[in-house]
C-alpha cells in the first residue's frame, strides 16, 4: 500500500471525493463536470498549499519516503549506458554504494551513490542505505579511476548513514570516509555532489565534496538526524520535529548558507510522485553545471572546490570576553556525556 | 618451583596518616575525568585512591594501572612542548551562532567558562625538542572537543601557515565529533580541514595525528584519521560511533577493550600507541627525521 502522511490527508480526501463523483456521474450518466472541475482546482490549489509551505519535519517524511526513487530508479532515465564495477579489493563488495561508468548525454562519467532498498529484503542486502569501510573504499578506487582518466564524477546521496556497527569500527569507518574527503579535494576533474533523498552527516558527506552541490527540493542534508539530536539534546526523540526545524538543513537552507548552489525542483508532492519529470530536472541540473564545469583548467576545478570548502562556516572575531557571572544552567545536564559517545 | 622466589610479595597496606585520609576522603568518581580538587583522587579505571601530587607529577597517568586521565589543552602544551616555545594563533575567533540553535549562546558561554579557551581548539607554532612544529590541540572541556565553524576554521588556518612556513604539523584530537549546534557548517568542517590536509600532503609536509581519549564521530571521520603517522594514548577510546550508540542502534554487546587505542592498533589503524611520558621524545625523534634538509643516510658515516 502507498504511504501517506498525516499533512497529505485532505489532499488524499479531496481526491476520493473527485473519483466518487466521477464514478457516480458515470454510473448515473448524470453531467457532473462543473462539479468535477470545481473540485479538481481545489484540490490542486490544496496541494500548492500544503506541498509548497512543507515544514522541515514533513521534507524529511517525504525524503525517507518508501517510494522516493533511488539511484537504480533514476540511472536509465540519466544514462545512455551504465557499467556498474564492484569491490572495493580489500575486503568486499557493499551494497549500500554502488558506482561505475556512465555516458551522460554523450559525455563518460563516473558516478558514484548510495542506494537504499526497496523492500525488507533488499534493505537487509543494503544495510538500509548505510555503508560500511569497503563501500567508501570503492567509491574511493573508482573516483582514484576517474581522476586518472580525466572523467567528470558525479555523486548521488541518499543515506541515513555510515554503518555504526562493530564491524564497521574494526575495519576503520573514520579512516575510510576521510579518506574520501581528502582525495575529492584534490580531483582534478568536474564534481557534481547531488543530495536526491537523505543526506545523513559523516557518511553523506563522504561523497559531498563537489564542485557543486545541488539538491532535489525534498531532500536534507545534516549533521545528525533530527531524532538522535533530539535525545541528544532533550533526551526525547519524540522532539524530533524541533529538532528538524532547529538543525537548518532543508534544501532552502543549505543554499543560504553557502553549501547548495542550486535547489532542483520535484513536482507536487514529492519525487516519487513523477519519476520522470524528476530525472529530466537532474539531468538539466548535471548538464548545465557539467558544461561550465568542464570549461575549467584541471589546477582551477581543484582551486575552486577548495574554495567552495574553505568559504563554508561562519564566525567573529573579536577580542575573549571576560568571564562572566555565575551560570543559572542546571548543571545536571550534561552535553558532554552525550556528544561523548553519540559520534556525529 | 621457582614460582615462590617471582612471586610479588604481600605487603600488609596501612592506612597512611589517617586522619588525613579522613578529612580529605577520595573523590566522588567523576564522569568527566578530569582531575577533581582535593589532595586524593580516585583512579576512574581501577578505583586506586591516588595521592594528587604524585598524579600530577605522574603526567597524570594512574601509577598502578596506568589509565591515562583526560588532561587539557594547556596542560597537554606543557607536556611535550619546550618551554616558552609556543606563540598561539587565532585566538580572537569566536563562534556565532549561525543557526541561532536553541541553548547555543549558553553553552558556548559555559564553555568558554569550564576551559578558559575560546574554542574547542588551541592552534599554534612550537618548537618540540629544538624542531619546530605547527600544532593543534583539542580541548576536552569547551563542549566535548566537538568541531564547529571556529574549530575547523582554526585548525584550517595552522594547517595552511604550516605549508607557508614549510612546518609539519602535530594535531592532538579529542572530540565527540561534529558540532550539531552549528548543523551542516560542522559537517563541512571536515572536509574542510581534510583538504587543508590534502593540501599539505601534497607540499610533502609531515602531518602526526595523536588520538587522545576520546575521539569519535566527523574527527575521527575527518583530520584525526590523516595522518602519515597516527599515534594514539594507551586506553584511548577511538572509533566513529560511540559504544551506547551502537549498543543502543545495532542491539549490539561491544567485546572488551573495543574501540580503545590497542584494539585500533590491531585492527591496522593506528601506527604507535605511546605513554603519555614518551610522547615528547617519540614526536621529537620523529620530526628530526622529516627535518627539511635531513640527511636521508646520502652520507653514511662508518
Amino acid at each position: 500500500m502507498a504511504q501517506h502522511f498525516e499533512f497529505e490527508k485532505p489532499i488524499l480526501e479531496l481526491e476520493q471525493k473527485i473519483a466518487e463523483l466521477q464514478a457516480f456521474s458515470r454510473d448515473k450518466e448524470l453531467d457532473l463536470t462543473q462539479e468535477i472541475s470545481k473540485l479538481q482546482h481545489k484540490l490542486v490549489r490544496q496541494k500548492k498549499e500544503i506541498y509548497g509551505h512543507l515544514e522541515p519535519w514533513q521534507k524529511v517524511q517525504i525524503a525517507r519516503h518508501s517510494e522516493r526513487p533511488n539511484f537504480y530508479d533514476y540511472a536509465p532515465l540519466l544514462f545512455e549506458d551504465f557499467i556498474e564495477l564492484k569491490g572495493d579489493r580489500l575486503f568486499a563488495d557493499d551494497r549500500a554504494i554502488v558506482g561505475g561508468i556512465a555516458s551522460f548525454r554523450g559525455i563518460p562519467v563516473t558516478v558514484v551513490a548510495h542506494v537504499k532498498g526497496k523492500d525488507t529484503k533488499e534493505n537487509i542486502q543494503r544495510n538500509f542505505g548505510m555503508p560500511h569501510p569497503e563501500g567508501y573504499r570503492k567509491a574511493l578506487r573508482l573516483m582514484d579511476q576517474a581522476d586518472k582518466f580525466n572523467r567528470p564524477i558525479l555523486t548521488f546521496i541518499d543515506t541515513p548513514g555510515a554503518a555504526c556497527d562493530l564491524e564497521a569500527e574494526e575495519r576503520g569507518q573514520g579512516e575510510a570516509i576521510a579518506r574520501c574527503l581528502q582525495a575529492m579535494a584534490g580531483y582534478q576533474v568536474p564534481i557534481i555532489s547531488m543530495v536526491i533523498g537523505e543526506g545523513g552527516s559523516g557518511g553523506a558527506l563522504a561523497l559531498g565534496v563537489g564542485n557543486v552541490v545541488l539538491m532535489l527540493e525534498n531532500s536534507f542534508y545534516s549533521v545528525i538526524a533530527p531524532e538522535s539530536c533530539a535525545s541528544i539534546l532533550w533526551k526525547d526523540p519524540g522532539k524530533a520535529k524541533e529538532a528538524a526545524s532547529s538543525l537548518k538543513f532543508t534544501a532552502q537552507d543549505l543554499l543560504a548558507l553557502g553549501v547548495a548552489d542550486e535547489i532542483l525542483r520535484e513536482p507536487l508532492g514529492g519525487a516519487h510522485k513523477n519519476l520522470t519529470k524528476t530525472a529530466e530536472e537532474i539531468a538539466n541540473g548535471i548538464a548545465k553545471y557539467l558544461e561550465k564545469l568542464r570549461e575549467q583548467t584541471p589546477e582551477t576545478l581543484k582551486q575552486q572546490r577548495y574554495e567552495k570548502l574553505r568559504a563554508i562556516g561562519q564566525f567573529e572575531e573579536r577580542a575573549s570576553q571576560e568571564a562572566t557571572g555565575p551560570s543559572e544552567i542546571d548543571e545536571s545536564f550534561e552535553i558532554t556525556d552525550s556528544a561523548d559517545t553519540t559520534g556525529l | 618451583m621457582f614460582k615462590d622466589i617471582f612471586r610479588k610479595p604481600k605487603y600488609v597496606t596501612l592506612p597512611s596518616t589517617g586522619s588525613v585520609q579522613q578529612q580529605n576522603p577520595p573523590a566522588a568518581p567523576s564522569n568527566r575525568k578530569e582531575l577533581p580538587d582535593g589532595l586524593w583522587v580516585k583512579c576512574s579505571n581501577c578505583g586506586e585512591a591516588l595521592y594528587k601530587k604524585d598524579l600530577v607529577e605522574n603526567d597524570q597517568v594512574c601509577t598502578s594501572c596506568n589509565y591515562h586521565f583526560r588532561i587539557t589543552a594547556h596542560e597537554r602544551l606543557e607536556l611535550i612542548t619546550d618551554p616558552g616555545s609556543f606563540e598561539e594563533w587565532d585566538v580572537e575567533l569566536h563562534s556565532n551562532d549561525p543557526l541561532e540553535f536553541p541553548g547555543y549562546g549558553t553553552k558556548l558561554k559555559q564553555a568558554e567558562e569550564k576551559s578558559k579557551q575560546t574554542e574547542s581548539v588551541l592552534t599554534g607554532k612550537a618548537t618540540i625538542e629544538d624542531s619546530p612544529v605547527v600544532l593543534a590541540i583539542n580541548e576536552g572541556n569547551f563542549m566535548m572537543g566537538s568541531m564547529g565553524s571556529v574549530t575547523g576554521e582554526k585548525i584550517t588556518r595552522a594547517i595552511e601557515r604550516a605549508i607557508e612556513l614549510r612546518l609539519p604539523v602535530i594535531i592532538f584530537s579529542t572530540s565527540g565529533g561534529a558540532r550539531m549546534q552549528e548543523g551542516i557548517l560542522s559537517l563541512y568542517q571536515m572536509a574542510k580541514t581534510s583538504a587543508a590536509l590534502a593540501r599539505l600532503s601534497e607540499n610533502h609536509l609531515l602531518y602526526i595525528s595523536v588520538l587522545t581519549d576520546p575521539t569519535f564521530g566527523g574527527v575521527t571521520a575527518s583530520y584525526a584519521s590523516l595522518g602519515d603517522i597516527q599515534i594514539a594514548e594507551p586506553g584511548a577510546l577511538i572509533g566513529f560511533t560511540g559504544p551506547r550508540v551502537i549498543k543502543q542502534t545495532m542491539r549490539q554487546e561491544l567485546p572488551p577493550g573495543a574501540q580503545t587505542a590497542e584494539f585500533n592498533q590491531d585492527h591496522g589503524l593506528i601506527d604507535l600507541v605511546v605513554e603519555r611520558s614518551q610522547i615528547r621524545s617519540v614526536l621529537g625523534r620523529l620530526l628530526r627525521y622529516h627535518q627539511e634538509g635531513a640527511d636521508y643516510g646520502t652520507t653514511l658515516r662508518i
